[in-house]
């Protein structure tokens, strides 16, 4: 909301500037926005007299004036171009250096078709002052030349753009604010001068309300015999100061007084109703046109104001076209009305229309200010429209019940952290328009009709700890437990950033990607589970089903931009239709190795660079590495290439991590060029390990050297290598610690439909060394256990 | 000159003279083999009178020695220079690069979340979390958010079709908020939590992005005020920014969930096109800078959480971390946060074991 500090004077008295007015609204909870002061966009242009005006030699529409600066000076010469620009007008000259407004163009001494030209004369629009056009500014006769135009205009008024909170409807006037500043120190309230005006006779018209639920109160009244010119003068100008075109006495009236004092009006032209005005809740299929010229459906929720030819306001929102005022309008029905602001908010939603009546009333004004209202807004129309008034109906009743609030003086310090005495804690309330009653240690609080929000102590609180400044809090620390720090993280949270830092010293870069994503990135996942009502755009659309299309999306960037070898992944969440599940997910493309001096041509990542990622992090999340399986990958679909990828599991059910290349078919979808490989990690299904403290389990190495036998088999191809070494490792467990596949080959020497796997075994001799005997036993043990496999011993 | 001497002169003359292994192995032959020279000294020995060998034994036994030595120091230096040849050829240009392995980085968002776990770590605060997709009760509701506030108006708040359970629209959190709801509904007080996360809303410009991050802060026991509020601000931002003349002016404001309600402002200053925060806002060069909501739990909130309100008060503050990460290490564009662009990630991200620890500092 913007105030101009010319309007503040009406209802603040005292010494004060500008500075001072922006850093108190600051100190108590008003925040200033920026402060502007239109005199500067005017700095340059002064009153200015026109002695001469010729024919520009060169040129028929130009005139050639010599001007009186009012400076004592010899007269400049100007170039004008305004048909209106004739000797003995006074305008406005803007000077070389002055900018003009609606442009931002600097003058300069410049030629005009040869003649030097020393400044312009300005028009209405030029100074953003009007529309006007057509001619130059033509000012009154007494006007003193010489004076900068800023201060004959009164533009001198700073304007100050404050941001109103929402509970504070009371200062969406300008009254309301002058009351915060005269609380907090600055200058003093003035008393609001309310007028008598009894009226003649009834109404012109029936008001009432039938909806007493969204309108609980209509006072009205009719005036007649006016006439809608122009507003006064000063009258516009505060208008214009905050940003309100002046549109015609009456609008500006109920404008005014809304700015004025947060009080919403609604004149209508009384020739335009007929039968009784009456607030009632809309019928559905009912339309209005509003002020806006928009056509609005109205649902029965809605309060409205209806004659019996139909609805001519949506109540506390806006007007209808239909009964607005203009330069015809001689009789009028001005409306005060109370609406129940929960009621205005779910209209004003529904309806998605704003003003500024529709914030004032949903954020619930002052419902013991209606008859003074009616009488404020008639005085000002009476007095600028003429016109005889009537007496006042008042249909209805406003919810003006009283509020109190009990308090105990000490919360300001326990609660607000500042110790304020007792007598400056009234002295701030009552400067607010609360009062206090004291009973003892505790305080009853009568809270004024216009504080809406205050219904509790901490209320109280806010209101003496505001108005004394925040800064007068001093800090206090937070009581320290003894010792030193405990630990916080969860097993959650250290697993996610055990593994974020995992992933990025394997060489990966972190990105986080959008939680959303569009529904055809979606689809090959298996779609989004979750599907805004309400997106941003169609590519933000579902709340992704996995954290692929997201890195894919993020890898075509990055191709895009040249890049070579992709590393990419994220720790975030998949959003399932039960719970969000925490994943990482770990994509690669492009070149694995760049071409070099000693490796040759750049070599592309392939399904084991997934494999190697996926098994490294597993392992640093704790997971039992001997007792992973690999099998098939579940995600089906086209996510993966059928025959490069997997799942690693712990049994059939609980699927760690899958892994390998990603499908062509999907990749080509995310326009990414060449084979991609990706891993993800399932963090929920890993088991949490079992704490046992720092204590390790005792070790101590073997005395006696290990023992390492070669075995050659030849094994059908459908047997898996993890098959074939799980086996063999499980042939002598008592002697055995680990075989390893170090060679697998096919084609020449090997049957058809046949692979051979060597395996290295080791064995670890424990008392004693083991002797031939003892080693022929173990070999033939590791032979049998892979002929159960289906392998045979190679000759 | 003796025989012996004689021998001796030639044969060193000889080993010195020998031009190859082939050389030294004939002379070696010539000399100490079966038919050698010397050999055939010391076989003259055992003809020889006690008196003579006494004599002539040393002798012959030096010269054997000498040559020997002579041999083994010739064939030795005649090995380290073909080695030094050797070696010569297998010059290489050390300039030449090495395959330098994948850096990986850590997103500033995350790191940031770390330095901000350990900080408030060592003030008692663990780290809470909650789902993303929320009820209106638990978003809007239990905080004091009516019905009819603003915030709840489609344009803020992306809502999906799906109601739960109890009815309850669901939605897209728009701030960390109700992780507190969630804390307090299942925790015993005292409570000191921050609970870090994505937020969502409807909004998109140049430094609005409808996804971003956010962090939130409760503190909930006996007796606590603003005092304690205005402390911990001022610990948690000195440690974040790792400098000590921060200063923050409280400003009185408006949310729903507190009572009474505090913006507050950093102080700062402009360098090089930057906002490098520190001092007081109103020293000359500084400006103030809006950083956190804040304030003390509302009342109604409290028992919303179904604890008692007059036994219990505390405060709540919530700031975005993207925000705090652009201001520390001077990101502009909030956008690039989550583009996942590799130049971008390489030069704000962060090694992955640069762990911000106390001891090393927050800013590893």
């Amino acid at each position: 909301m913007k105030i101009s500090v010319d309007w503040l004077r009406e209802h603040l008295d005292g010494e004060y500037s500008v500075a001072d007015v922006v850093a108190t609204l600051n100190r108590i909870g008003h925040e200033v926005e920026g402060v502007e002061n239109p005199a500067e966009k005017l700095a340059g242009f002064r009153v200015a007299r026109v002695l001469t005006a010729e024919r520009h030699p060169q040129a028929d529409k130009l005139q050639v004036l010599t001007v009186d600066t009012g400076d004592g000076g010899a007269p400049l010469t100007v170039v004008c171009g305004a048909p209106n620009a004739r000797a003995g007008l006074i305008g406005v000259l803007g000077l070389p250096g002055a900018v003009v407004p609606v442009n931002g163009m600097e003058l300069k001494v410049a030629a005009v078709r040869g003649v030097e030209s020393n400044g312009m004369m300005c028009s209405t629009r030029e100074l953003e002052l009007g529309d006007d056009h057509d001619g130059i500014i033509e000012l009154p006769a007494d006007a003193p030349v010489g004076m900068a135009f800023a201060e004959y205009h009164g533009a001198d008024d700073p304007v100050i753009d404050i941001s109103i909170t929402p509970n504070r409807q009371d200062c969406m006037g300008v009254r309301g604010i002058a009351r915060d500043l005269a609380a907090a120190g600055l200058g003093t309230l003035k008393p609001l001068d309310v007028p008598r005006i009894a009226g003649e006779g009834a109404p012109t018209i029936e008001i009432r309300t039938d909806d007493v639920e969204g309108c609980p109160a209509f006072y009205g009244r009719t005036i007649s015999g006016i006439t809608n010119g122009t507003a006064p003068e000063w009258m516009r100008r505060r208008l214009e100061a905050v940003g309100q075109r002046s549109i015609s006495a009456l609008v500006d009236i109920s404008n005014y007084v809304m700015f004025d004092l947060g009080r919403p009006s609604h004149i209508y032209d009384r020739a335009k109703l007929t039968g009784a005005l009456v607030a009632r809740r809309a019928r559905d299929g009912e339309t209005v046109s509003a002020l806006n010229g928009k056509e609005y459906a109205l649902a029965d929720t809605m309060t409205v104001l209806a004659d019996d030819s139909g609805v001519h306001d949506i109540a506390g929102i806006m007007g209808g076209e239909d009964s607005g005022c203009s330069a015809a309008t001689t009789d009028v029905l001005v409306e005060i009305a109370y609406f129940t602001p929960e009621r205005i908010a779910l209209t004003g939603q529904a309806l998605a229309l704003t003003s500024d009546a529709r914030s004032r009333f949903e954020r619930g004004v002052d419902p013991a200010f209606l008859d003074d209202a009616t009488a404020i807004v008639t005085a000002h129309i009476l007095a600028i429209c003429g016109g005889t008034p009537s007496a006042v109906v008042r249909a209805g009743t406003p919810p003006t019940d009283a509020k109190t609030v009990d308090y105990d003086p000490s919360l300001a310090a326990s609660l607000g952290g500042i110790a304020i005495p007792a007598d400056r804690q009234q002295a701030i309330l009552g400067a607010l328009g609360f009062s206090v009653t004291e009973q003892g240690d505790r305080w009853h609080v009568a809270v004024p009709s216009w504080r809406r929000d205050v219904d509790g102590a901490p209320d109280i609180v806010e209101e003496v700890t505001r108005i004394t400044g925040f800064d007068a809090i001093a800090s206090v620390p937070l009581p320290r437990a003894d010792g030193v720090a405990k630990p916080t993280a969860t097993p959650e949270q250290r697993l996610e950033r055990r593994l974020r830092r995992t992933a990025a010293s394997a060489g990966f870069d972190e990105a986080v990607t959008w939680s959303f994503i569009s529904e055809s990135d979606a689809a090959p996942f298996g779609g989004g589970a979750w599907s805004l009502a309400n997106p941003i755009s169609e590519d933000l659309k579902v709340m992704r089903p996995s954290l692929l299309p997201g890195l894919l999306s993020a890898a075509q960037r990055n191709q895009n931009r040249g890049a070579d070898g992709i590393r990419l992944f994220e720790i975030g969440r998949r959003y399932l239709p039960d719970a969000e599940y925490p994943t990482l997910a770990l994509l690669m493309a492009g070149d694995k190795r760049a071409r070099g001096w000693q490796t040759g041509k750049a070599a592309p990542f392939d399904a084991f660079d997934a494999k190697a990622a996926a098994l490294t992090l597993l392992d640093a999340a704790g997971a039992p590495a001997d007792r992973l399986q690999v099998m098939e990958a579940v995600t089906g679909g086209s996510i993966w290439h059928p025959g490069q990828s997997a799942t690693l599991r712990l049994g059939p059910k609980a699927v760690l991590a899958e892994f390998g290349a990603l499908h062509p078919s999907l990749t080509r979808a995310f326009d990414i060029d060449g084979p991609v490989m990706a891993v993800q990690i399932f963090l929920d299904a890993i088991p949490a390990k079992r704490s046992s403290g720092p204590v390790r389990a005792a070790f101590t190495p073997p005395a006696l050297q290990s023992v390492r036998r070669d075995f050659a088999f030849l094994a059908p191809t459908g047997l898996t290598a993890a098959d074939l070494v799980r086996a063999i490792r499980g042939a002598d467990k008592a002697n055995i610690v680990d075989a390893r596949l170090f060679d697998r080959f096919a084609g020449q020497g090997v049957p058809d439909g046949q692979v051979s796997l060597a395996v290295e075994v080791e064995l670890q001799p424990v008392e004693k060394s083991f002797n031939d005997a003892e080693l022929k036993a173990i070999a033939d043990k590791v032979v049998a256990a892979a002929a159960k496999m289906g392998a045979v011993l190679r000759g | 000159m003796s025989e012996i001497e004689a021998i001796r002169a030639q044969l060193l003359a000889d080993i010195d003279a020998a031009s190859d292994a082939g050389a030294i192995e004939a002379l070696r032959v010539a000399a100490l083999g079966k038919a050698g020279s010397i050999t055939a000294l010391l076989k003259t020995l055992g003809a020889m009178t006690p008196e003579d060998r006494q004599a002539k034994g040393p002798e012959i036994h030096a010269l054997r020695e000498a040559v020997t030595a002579a041999l083994g120091a010739r064939k030795a230096a005649m090995e380290a220079a073909a080695l030094d040849v050797r070696l010569a050829a297998e010059t290489i240009d050390m300039s030449l690069p090495t395959d330098t392995p994948p850096r990986g980085s850590i997103h500033p968002v995350s790191q940031v979340m770390d330095e901000l776990a350990e900080i408030f770590a060592d003030m008692g605060f663990a780290v809470a979390t909650g789902p993303e997709i929320e009820d209106d009760w638990r978003n809007f509701t239990a905080l004091n958010i009516p019905e009819t506030h603003p915030a709840r108006a489609m344009h803020d708040t992306f809502y999906f079709p799906d109601t739960d359970a109890d009815g309850r629209a669901m939605l897209l959190r728009t701030h960390t908020s109700p992780v507190q709801i969630r804390t307090m509904m299942n925790q015993e007080p005292p409570i000191r939590i921050i609970a870090p996360g994505r937020v969502y809303r409807s909004d998109s410009d140049a430094t609005h992005t409808p996804m971003f991050h956010q962090v939130e802060g409760l503190v909930i026991d006996r007796g606590i005020h603003m005092g304690h509020l205005k402390w911990t601000l001022e610990t948690f931002l000195k440690a974040y920014f790792e400098r000590d003349d921060i200063v923050l002016r409280l400003r009185p404001s408006y949310f729903p969930f507190t009572e009474p309600s505090a913006e507050v402002d950093v102080g700062y200053k402009q360098e090089k096109g930057r906002r490098i925060v520190g001092g007081h806002g109103d020293d000359d060069g500084h400006a103030w800078m809006e950083l956190l909501g804040s304030g003390m739990v509302n009342r109604r909130v409290i028992a919303n959480c179904g604890l008692d309100p007059d036994e219990w008060q505390g405060f709540a503050f919530g700031v975005g971390v993207d925000r705090l990460a652009m201001l520390k290490y001077g990101m502009d564009d909030l956008r690039a946060f989550f583009d996942g662009d590799l130049r971008w990630l390489s030069h704000y991200g962060f090694g992955a074991l640069s762990v911000p620890t106390l001891s090393g500092g927050i800013s590893a």
